[in-house]
């Protein structure tokens, strides 16, 4: 590849704070952009000059080692200086609001925050009080954008279109962002979703969001296309959502039994950390339909999609 | 299980709640199985070897299930086994027994649910199934493995004589039983609210200088739990109402449609506060016996249908913990083998009628746990009852089955008897 992207493309705002509100040619847009992307990395020469001279701070409120580093990475290949902020235990958390930590950095000029937050519509606050772009790397069981997008991109790949697709969003879905996001790109681009969970892991009136709802794995799987699990964290697992770790493998955990329900090529999705034995058992995680690993590839790319993207909206640029 | 002789009950009055049907016939049972209900069949071929049963002057009805009786198997063999509460049950006409969870260990988990039901099967000479606990250890806080208890044999789900305090538990639980559609048996009462009470709250308890417990704390908690139930769509029944107010308060969740029903015991619906004057640890219940009104109030809910189920709540306790000061005596009074003849009282006095008393003791709760019993339907498992319904007799506590004797029946007049208990078409009982 040459050191130039053939795509050329723009977002034509300054904020990627969530899926709602993309329209669909944009999303489209940051997948063809993110298919360049990965062909560069895999490249020996995976730099790039776009960022070059930008300050991009990860603000991380919520640890997470697997999308800050994958952040970290999209930025330094695209020649940003980037910067760690361990929020989740620095004085910055204890005492200063949301609201001064915000004014804080901006002080500092950045050029893109990205920002994880484990309350809800937190990021969305933050962007309001700064100057610069801001990345929603989550915000509680809101939205992921991200995620979503490299999911989609990792589907684009291996199923050659997302349209006419059934996906089948299986777990926690109450407490999940990532579910949040999956279906609204999804629909957007035209794949029909399902979510499959216990009744007390659907949050109230989930049918609004036209999607079809399953309670079994043996329903909601069936003609499936696409499988993605959800991690459920072990504090909903005993007795307070579901009885039990064993009742939740038994019923809903993704083992190869319950994968017989989809198509034959079917292909296994998780966002990671997973709970082997939990919400997936190890032979399907690494097994021949997964597609786990290649998820996490597609992120790095992706997310220099969303920064190469949003950086051409950058005052002085 | 070795050959059984068929049967033939001849002449009998045949009540069948399941159909409606009244009506004077014979009853043929073999292989375990109702074969045929009708009139005339003495004269059509009978199978070989049948034993003829003369049943004129009986009534015939389909053995009852007992939705909530305590026994102490395992853990408390000195209170009651399965084999002597099945002895008991056979004696009553109990043909299936519901068995609780609050055991030593609890049944709490698929592998003891598997050992309560492998114990029945080798020494209980009725039907068993056990509820198994709603939440774990009985403590209302984390629901248990509903579906794995429900797929090794638990037919349904219930704290035993606790309520569940929090309402988010008890909502989740009603939520997540809905995929199983499992039935959520729930004991009504705020334990705040009946705080030391050992008795109903009113003049009575003031004169005896008694601690109450007020009919509100029913009320209030059945009030919370029709809402949940409501809100959730989830199967719900509250264990044992005792008081007119808590009837209108089922009466509106009926009346809106919910999936909502309800058992009273045996003894709030034929005994009162007043049988409690003199101390009598015997009549000392929880919940506790109301007044008269109420008693009225609950036995005309059975006629109607809007109580579904009449448990005996069989509770024993050794003579130990009964010989105490009122207040501190345990709870609980034994019902296995008393139900069907004290049910029959209130026949008798005409303020029930015969089809609705079996209707709540036999086919409703049938229905509400999924068994096939509780018909007289031909095909059906011949679990029946024969009553002689002008058998007078008085009972005398020394002579019961059950390992206890906390009977709160001793030495009372009834008027109408179980002569013969079938399971499976095997005769498991006969008065001789």
């Amino acid at each position: 590849m040459t050191s130039n992207p053939t795509a050329s493309f723009t977002l034509a705002r300054r904020h990627l704070l969530g899926i709602e509100g993309l329209a669909p040619d944009e999303i489209t847009g940051l997948l063809d952009l993110a298919e360049e992307f990965v062909t560069l990395n895999r490249q020996v020469e995976k730099k790039r000059a776009t960022l070059r001279g930008r300050t991009q701070i990860n603000l991380f409120f919520e640890a997470s080692t697997r999308t800050q580093s994958s952040f970290e990475l999209a930025g330094k290949r695209l020649g940003a200086d980037v910067m760690n902020m361990a929020v989740a235990n620095s004085s910055l958390k204890k005492g200063e609001t949301l609201i001064d930590t915000a004014a804080t950095l901006n002080a500092m000029h950045p050029d893109v925050l990205i920002v994880r937050h484990s309350a809800s519509g937190a990021v969305e606050l933050l962007a309001r009080k700064v100057d610069c772009s801001v990345v929603n790397a989550g915000d509680g069981a809101h939205e992921h954008p991200t995620q979503a997008l490299l999911d989609a991109l990792t589907i684009r790949r291996n199923k050659g279109r997302i349209e006419g697709l059934t996906v089948a969003i299986c777990g926690d879905i109450t407490h999940s962002r990532v579910a949040r996001s999956n279906i609204l790109l999804l629909q957007a681009l035209g794949a029909t979703v399902r979510v499959v969970a216990p009744r007390t892991l659907l949050p109230r009136d989930i049918d609004r969001f036209g999607v079809e709802v399953h309670n079994d794995m043996r329903s909601g799987l069936a003609d499936v296309d696409i499988v993605m699990m959800l991690r459920l964290q072990r504090e909903r697992m005993n007795g307070s959502f579901v009885p039990s770790v064993k009742e939740y493998f038994h019923f809903w955990g993704l083992d190869e039994a319950k994968l017989r329900y989809a198509k034959p090529d079917a292909l296994v999705m998780h966002p990671g950390p997973m709970n082997r034995g939990v919400e997936i058992d190890s032979a399907v995680a690494d097994g021949a339909q997964s597609l786990i690993r290649e998820q996490v590839e597609m992120g790095v790319a992706v997310r220099m999609a969303v920064l190469d993207a949003l950086s051409r909206n950058l005052p002085n640029a | 299980m070795p050959d059984i002789r068929p049967v033939l009950l001849a002449g009998a009055r045949i009540l069948d709640p399941s159909r409606d049907l009244d009506i004077e016939g014979d009853i043929l049972v073999a292989d375990g199985i109702i074969k045929d209900v009708a009139s005339g069949l003495a004269a059509t071929g009978l199978p070989e070897g049948t034993e003829r049963v003369d049943c004129r002057g009986r009534i015939v009805v389909p053995g009852l299930v007992d939705m909530r009786a305590f026994i102490g198997e395992p853990g408390a063999e000195h209170r009651e086994t399965l084999a002597s509460a099945s002895q008991a049950a056979a004696a009553g006409g109990v043909t299936t027994i519901i068995c609780q969870p609050d055991t030593d260990p609890m049944i709490d988990e698929p592998a003891i649910v598997d050992f309560v039901q492998r114990r029945a099967r080798d020494t209980a000479i009725v039907r068993v199934h056990p509820m198994a606990a709603l939440t774990k250890g009985l403590e209302g806080r984390e629901m248990s493995e509903i579906g794995l208890l429900q797929a090794a044999g638990a037919v349904a789900f219930t704290d035993g004589a606790r309520s569940v305090r929090s309402a988010q538990v008890l909502r989740r639980a009603l939520t997540y039983s809905r995929m199983f559609d499992a039935l959520i048996v729930h004991h009504t009462e705020d334990a705040d609210l009946t705080g030391e009470g050992v008795m109903n709250e009113g003049e009575l308890a003031a004169r005896l200088g008694l601690a109450g417990s007020p009919k509100a704390a029913e009320a209030i908690v059945l009030e919370r739990d029709i809402r949940l139930a409501a809100m959730t769509g989830g199967r719900y029944h509250a264990a044992s109402l005792t008081c007119a107010e808590s009837l209108e308060v089922l009466r509106r969740a009926k009346d809106a449609g919910l999936n909502v029903t309800a058992s009273a015991s045996i003894n709030h619906l034929t005994l009162n506060e007043r049988d409690v004057v003199g101390y009598r640890t015997f009549f000392k219940l929880a919940p506790p016996l109301r007044a008269e009104d109420d008693r009225l109030a609950l036995v005309a809910a059975v006629d109607e249908g809007l109580i579904d189920v009449v448990v005996s709540d069989h509770n024993p306790q050794d003579v130990e913990v009964k010989r105490l000061p009122f207040s501190e005596a345990a709870f609980g009074a034994i019902g296995l083998e008393t139900m069907l003849a004290a049910g029959l009282r209130l026949v008798n006095d005409g303020t029930l009628g015969l089809m609705p008393l079996i209707r709540s003791l036999s086919t409703r709760p049938a229905e509400l746990l999924g068994l096939e019993t509780g018909t007289l339907r031909p095909g059906r498992p011949a679990d029946i009852a024969v009553i002689a319904p002008d058998e007078a007799w008085i009972l005398d506590a020394t002579a019961l089955k059950s390992r206890c004797l906390n009977t709160p029946f001793d030495e009372a007049r009834f008027e109408g008897r179980v002569v013969r208990t079938l399971v499976g078409g095997r005769t498991v009982y006969e008065y001789v």
